[in-house]
């Protein structure tokens, strides 16, 4: 051991608060800052949706990992379970949502929420905020969000990054549908998805009979305007007026323009 | 430092990680309540910075979590949380020390202000003044000499656990400790002027 004690100044044994230094080294003790404990520990909250209750669990980065009660067996030991495979994290029971939670659920719209998406690829972010631009009631398929992110060929990896949505119903990936009019896969299945998409008004019955038909673009005579069929233009277009297209290029060269709002792009070749 | 004062400390340690190796996350926010104060005012005395206090904090608990989640009931039952605790922040802080050596170029960041302390009311100005200069004059002390001085005296470990945050033998750790008092005394002849620090502390112990 190291031996300079006997020419020590302030031996160990000198009690605090007898000279005015250490006194005043105390004092410099605070108390830690409760808030902290919001950078370190997610809360968990339990919230009605359209398909039964869900868990919800956000971090200070924001809402950060969903699963339906039904996905989990009702149990919010299996629901931790789940969470603590993708985040390092303490998770405890929230006494209230975070603010906006329910007001997106009621209203099936999410755009405004904060989302922990930090533990994802930026190809995954990319995936997740274009489908977050996607309205209630309507659908698209998975090229159009390849074509949204400039990634046009990415059509199955783009699936597989749905796949992975950590926050699914609130970043709507279940308005992401197949080209051929079937609503394809979903993390908590496809009975869930249609439930979801039917709670939102879909006209999921219809695209799929266009589908069929090969009609992925609905088009009026009137406004010369092209549209995806779940899109509330095309689905007001009177039955006289209205004209299928198979692709956008066929729609563009019978004198038609994507519309603004659903935003139909050409297809890549 | 009396062995009553360690036994007192150990009680509420064997509840905690009792409570850990039944419930991590419950018991871990327990063990965040008991332990937060000691860590923040360490990482807060040590880089002398509101903003830095709070990451450092922040960083160490979760490295803290990921690490227990690692970890054997047995193991978790054999912790010693605030020893350990303060051994994650300090190499923690060691490790962000050596990487913001390597960014020489690197601004520092606006210094958050302080948030008054509730306990500063009661307080005289000149000593709140004292306090303030005191913590600066901490953060220019070698890393060593600061760390010893702030684990001893801020926020007041045992010499022993001290050896034990820090693997040094206890010899070593008293002598940094008083070196570091020896050298705030010389750093701060203003507060000494105004007689608050005497230059020779022989002086108050008589």
């Amino acid at each position: 051991m190291t031996i300079n004690n006997h020419d020590n100044p302030f031996p160990d044994d000198l009690e605090p608060g007898a000279d005015a230094l250490t006194a005043a080294l105390a004092r410099l003790a605070v108390d830690g800052p409760v808030s902290v404990l919001d950078r370190i520990a997610a809360s968990m909250v339990r919230v009605p949706s359209p398909v039964g209750d869900l868990f919800v669990a956000s971090t200070d980065e924001g809402i950060a990992y969903l699963r339906t009660t039904h996905a989990v067996q009702d149990s919010e030991a299996e629901f931790a379970k789940l969470f603590h495979r993708e985040f390092a994290r303490p998770l405890i029971a929230a006494p209230r949502p975070p603010a906006g939670l329910l007001p997106a659920l009621h209203q099936q719209r999410a755009a405004k929420l904060r989302f922990d998406l930090t533990r994802l690829s930026p190809f995954e972010r990319e995936v997740l905020l274009a489908v977050l631009t996607i309205p209630r009631g309507q659908v698209r398929p998975y090229a159009w969000v390849a074509n949204h992110i400039g990634r046009p060929t990415a059509v199955r990896a783009v699936g597989s990054a749905l796949g992975r949505n950590p926050v699914p119903v609130l970043i709507p990936c279940h308005r992401v549908i197949r080209t051929d009019g079937t609503i394809g896969d979903y993390v908590f299945g496809p009975v869930t998805k249609r439930a979801l998409l039917d709670a939102e008004g879909t006209n999921i019955g219809e695209i799929y009979e266009l589908a069929q038909h090969h009609v992925h673009y609905v088009g009026s005579d009137t406004t010369g305007v092209v549209c995806f069929p779940s899109c509330p233009n095309a689905r007001r277009i009177t039955h006289p007026h209205r004209h299928g297209f198979r692709t956008i290029t066929e729609a563009d060269a019978a004198g038609y323009r994507p519309c603004r709002h659903c935003q139909p792009t050409a297809e890549s070749a | 430092m009396s062995s009553a004062k360690i036994d007192t400390m150990t009680q509420p340690d064997e509840h905690l990680v009792g409570a850990l190796a039944a419930d991590l996350d419950a018991g871990f926010i327990a063990l965040f309540h008991a332990y937060r104060d000691v860590v923040f005012s360490t990482a807060l005395r040590i880089t002398g910075r509101w903003a830095d206090a709070e990451d450092l904090t922040a960083e160490a608990f979760l490295r803290a979590y990921r690490a227990l989640t690692g970890y054997h009931p047995d193991r978790i039952q054999a912790l010693r949380p605030r020893s350990w605790l303060l051994t994650i922040v300090l190499n923690l802080w060691r490790n962000s020390q050596r990487d913001a050596a390597r960014r020489p170029l690197a601004v520092p960041a606006e210094q958050a202000p302080d948030p008054p302390d509730p306990q500063d009311v009661q307080r005289t100005v000149n000593e709140r003044e004292t306090d303030r200069e005191l913590a600066d004059w901490l953060t220019v002390l070698p890393a060593d000499q600061r760390v010893a001085v702030v684990l001893r005296h801020v926020v007041d470990l045992p010499v022993a656990e001290i050896a034990v945050v820090l693997g040094r033998p206890a010899g070593t750790v008293k002598s940094q400790i008083s070196r570091g008092l020896h050298r705030l005394r010389e750093l701060y002849p203003a507060a000494e002027q105004r007689g608050l620090f005497p230059s020779d502390p022989t002086e108050v112990r008589r």
